[in-house]
């Protein structure tokens, strides 16, 4: 957190309040300390790295955020799927989901330092606001895996339905929301006891679940189902079920997966599978504004830093398109390794 | 890790999720103060002895369908623990005839109105037409039979396996995707083989790919354990294969007694398709996309052997209860019935894409694998057949053309 904000500020990048969802939480007077701290310190500029995983031939492919050039092509586990930032952005989480573990990758010297226990196959995870702790889907297993990042411990699994995936925490990481495919819920789970507080009956095949900034709601995709399910955090209510249709594309292909929340709040992207589209949704009203064409079988989303750029993992065209969050246009498409899945910006 | 330590885990965690679920339940659903009564599943099987097939390697399981069945009320618990619900299967798996028809009174007499059956055709008309199915309903778990959904269909009865309707035409789509226009038909001497063949010629009809020969296949391969056996299988299929024009040979065998024996024997080099070589299936072993590994992982631990088409039937049909069960927010019978038969019943079952039945004949719509011993070739529907409504419905027999008229 602090050397992302430091970087950015050093790098003469123009002051925008963060896009990661843990950092949206910080309050405004952290970032004037921060940016003091920054600006006494002589850290060298670098520019944005996108982090991609290809779960077909078991790489992770780094491209220059602003050429889209790769810059390296590492090897890590088998069937590398969800990826996640660590809180200082320095090292990037790898569910290798055939390995059974956890891979850290230090984006310096791109080299795995440390493999985490992980409980089998984990596909998806989430991680605590404080950047201590993982949740863990465990797919094979009905079960959400509690790990201590520093400890490399798992500390509880927690039962939950069959084959858990969307993995999500609230901003003030009091609850952790996991969806499970087989049994078409969200389950919502308090972290310090690790208890269930409410289970939500969702569409078919929950695939993921995003908490929007004010912590309030929760939006669950579906992939079989095809629809979103906004969740009221307070009530664990569906305050509204998102449909999608697109012409001259069967409704079986349309297939809602990843899910992306803009920054400001405003504006949710929904990645639509084997559809090839991008739903661009009014956060406020819930009406699909628009869908956005882009590779083949879209699985996850990510934003540049700025939040002015989406990316996309397009699993069949192994590539990523990128999106002008502005002009809600997909300008460009990057290739990448085989089947890519999960994208993360780093500075 | 061994099997003890698994199931002690599985133990343990499950004790475990049953405080968890009741400690939620006060907190979420104070309305419930009690579970309702469990939803009752018959499971009603006439127990076969099957014929021995062509290869020692995979006999038919004694168990096929009901692991499958045991399987999917596991996944129902699961699913019951968070929705405050409760499965129960009763296993009635009789030696003949008038067994199956006392034990389906008896199952719907103590109020397991929802039936799983792994019956032949013509007995499972029976019990649909008694009087106790009047107020159940029988989910077929394991029939291809294309009249079971044509003349002989009837309301109170649903299908999970694909019907040979569709399994030709999931073959035929992609024959003609990948050009393969012409084949060669071997029909074995059973009844079944017969119906199989039956589907391939409406399907290849419809699809465009012609018949170059259709032959019955009668030569019975007395000396085929006798060592050098596999000389005179050679010489016959060879034979059998001489001087005809065809891209695929494509065999009718559904009891496995000698299409296994067609492959690399053939007079000119083609490959085998049909009910071996490539096969159109439910269920296929090499099959792990869209989260099946999930379902054989689970499947292996339970019955530590593989699933079979029939596992999965059974799978989907108990699945299929504990769904509508789950969306209808009910235990009632009455209620799972008219959410399971009505318009807004859908199911994901590691397909890709919700399943749902098709009003005219019962049919659970699906896509279909096409799969040989150990890789996946295909799924369809193939890109570019489309259809008004549901792409999966262009495989089989569609509302336009169906002979299904609901009593």
């Amino acid at each position: 957190m602090q050397v992302q904000v430091m970087l950015r500020m050093i790098g003469g990048m123009r002051f925008a309040f963060p896009p990661y969802r843990r950092r949206r939480a910080e309050k405004r007077s952290a970032f004037r300390l921060l940016l003091l701290v920054g600006l006494l310190s002589a850290v060298p500029a670098r520019a944005e790295r996108i982090l991609v995983s290809n779960e077909k031939d078991n790489t992770i492919s780094v491209l220059d955020g602003t050429t889209y050039a790769p810059v390296k092509t590492v090897t890590v586990g088998a069937r590398p799927r969800g990826i996640l930032l660590s809180s200082d952005g320095k090292e990037l989480y790898i569910c290798t989901s055939d390995a059974d573990h956890i891979e850290v990758l230090d984006l310096a010297s791109y080299t795995v330092t440390r493999v985490l226990p992980s409980g089998p196959d984990p596909e998806l995870f989430t991680l605590s606001p404080d950047g201590k702790t993982l949740y863990v889907a465990n797919e094979d297993d009905n079960m959400v895996s509690v790990l201590d990042i520093a400890a490399a411990h798992i500390t509880t699994e927690i039962p939950v339905g069959i084959e858990p995936e969307g993995m999500a925490v609230s901003p003030d990481g009091k609850t952790l929301v996991n969806t499970s495919e087989t049994t078409s819920m969200a389950h919502f789970i308090d972290t310090t006891t690790h208890q269930p507080i409410a289970n939500v009956l969702v569409d078919s095949r929950p695939r993921f679940a995003e908490f929007t900034s004010d912590g309030k709601q929760v939006w669950v995709s579906a992939e079989v189902g095809g629809t979103v399910s906004v969740v009221d955090t307070a009530t664990h209510k569906i305050i509204k079920k998102i449909t999608f249709a697109i012409p001259g594309i069967a409704k079986e292909s349309i297939q809602a997966v990843g899910e992306a929340i803009t920054p400001d709040g405003k504006l949710v992207f929904v990645a639509l599978g084997p559809a090839n589209r991008v739903a661009v949704i009014d956060a406020q009203s819930f009406e699909v504004k628009k869908y956005l064409l882009v590779g083949q079988r879209v699985w996850h989303l990510a934003f540049s830093l700025d939040g002015k750029r989406l990316y996309t993992t397009n699993g069949v065209s192994n590539d990523i398109s990128v999106i002008d969050v502005d002009d809600l246009k997909a300008t460009k498409s990057v290739p990448v390794g085989a089947a890519p899945w999960g994208v993360v910006v780093a500075p | 890790m061994t099997a003890e330590i698994i199931i002690d885990n599985v133990i343990h965690r499950w004790a475990a999720l049953a405080f968890a679920v009741l400690a939620s339940c006060a907190v979420t659903a104070p309305a419930v103060a009690q579970q309702s009564p469990a939803v009752r599943i018959g499971y009603l099987a006439l127990a076969v002895k099957r014929s021995w097939p062509l290869s020692y390697l995979d006999q038919p399981p004694a168990d096929e369908g009901i692991q499958g069945a045991r399987l999917g009320l596991a996944d129902d618990r699961t699913t019951g623990h968070f929705t405050n619900q409760d499965f129960e299967l009763d296993e009635q798996i009789q030696p003949d005839e008038a067994a199956v028809t006392d034990a389906f009174g008896k199952l719907v007499a103590a109020g397991a109105r929802l039936v799983v059956t792994d019956l032949p055709a013509p007995l499972l008309v029976k019990l649909a037409d008694s009087p106790p199915a009047k107020d159940a309903i029988l989910l077929d778990a394991t029939q291809t039979d294309d009249s079971l959904r044509g003349e002989n269909c009837r309301r109170n009865v649903l299908h999970l396996l694909p019907s040979r309707a569709m399994l030709a035409d999931a073959l035929m789509q992609y024959l003609a995707v990948k050009n393969w226009r012409h084949i060669m038909l071997a029909v074995g001497q059973g009844e079944d083989d017969k119906e199989y063949a039956e589907a391939v010629r409406r399907s290849a009809k419809k699809f465009q790919i012609s018949i170059a020969e259709d032959k019955p296949w009668t030569f019975v391969a007395g000396a085929r354990r006798t060592d050098t056996g596999h000389f005179q299988i050679e010489a016959e299929v060879a034979r059998f294969t001489q001087g005809i024009g065809y891209d695929v040979l494509v065999v009718a065998d559904e009891a496995d007694n000698f299409g296994d024996e067609l492959a690399y024997r053939t007079t000119d080099p083609r490959p085998v398709a049909g009910t071996q070589g490539l096969v159109a299936t439910a269920w296929a072993r090499p099959f792990e996309q869209w989260g099946a590994t999930q379902l054989q992982n689970r499947f292996l631990r339970e019955a530590k052997r593989w699933m079979t088409d029939r596992d999965f039937g059974a799978w989907m049909a108990v699945r299929a209860v504990g769904e509508a069960a789950t969306r209808a927010g009910s235990a009632d019978p009455e209620a799972i019935i008219a959410y399971l038969t009505g318009d807004k019943f859908e199911m994901s079952a590691f397909k890709g894409v919700s399943l749902s039945f098709r009003p005219w004949d019962g049919q659970l719509r699906q896509p279909v694998l096409l799969a040989d011993a150990h890789s996946l070739v295909s799924v369809s529907p193939q890109p570019g057949f489309l259809h008004q409504y549901f792409e999966t419905d262009t495989l089989g027999i569609d509302q336009p053309e169906t002979t299904c008229k609901f009593k």
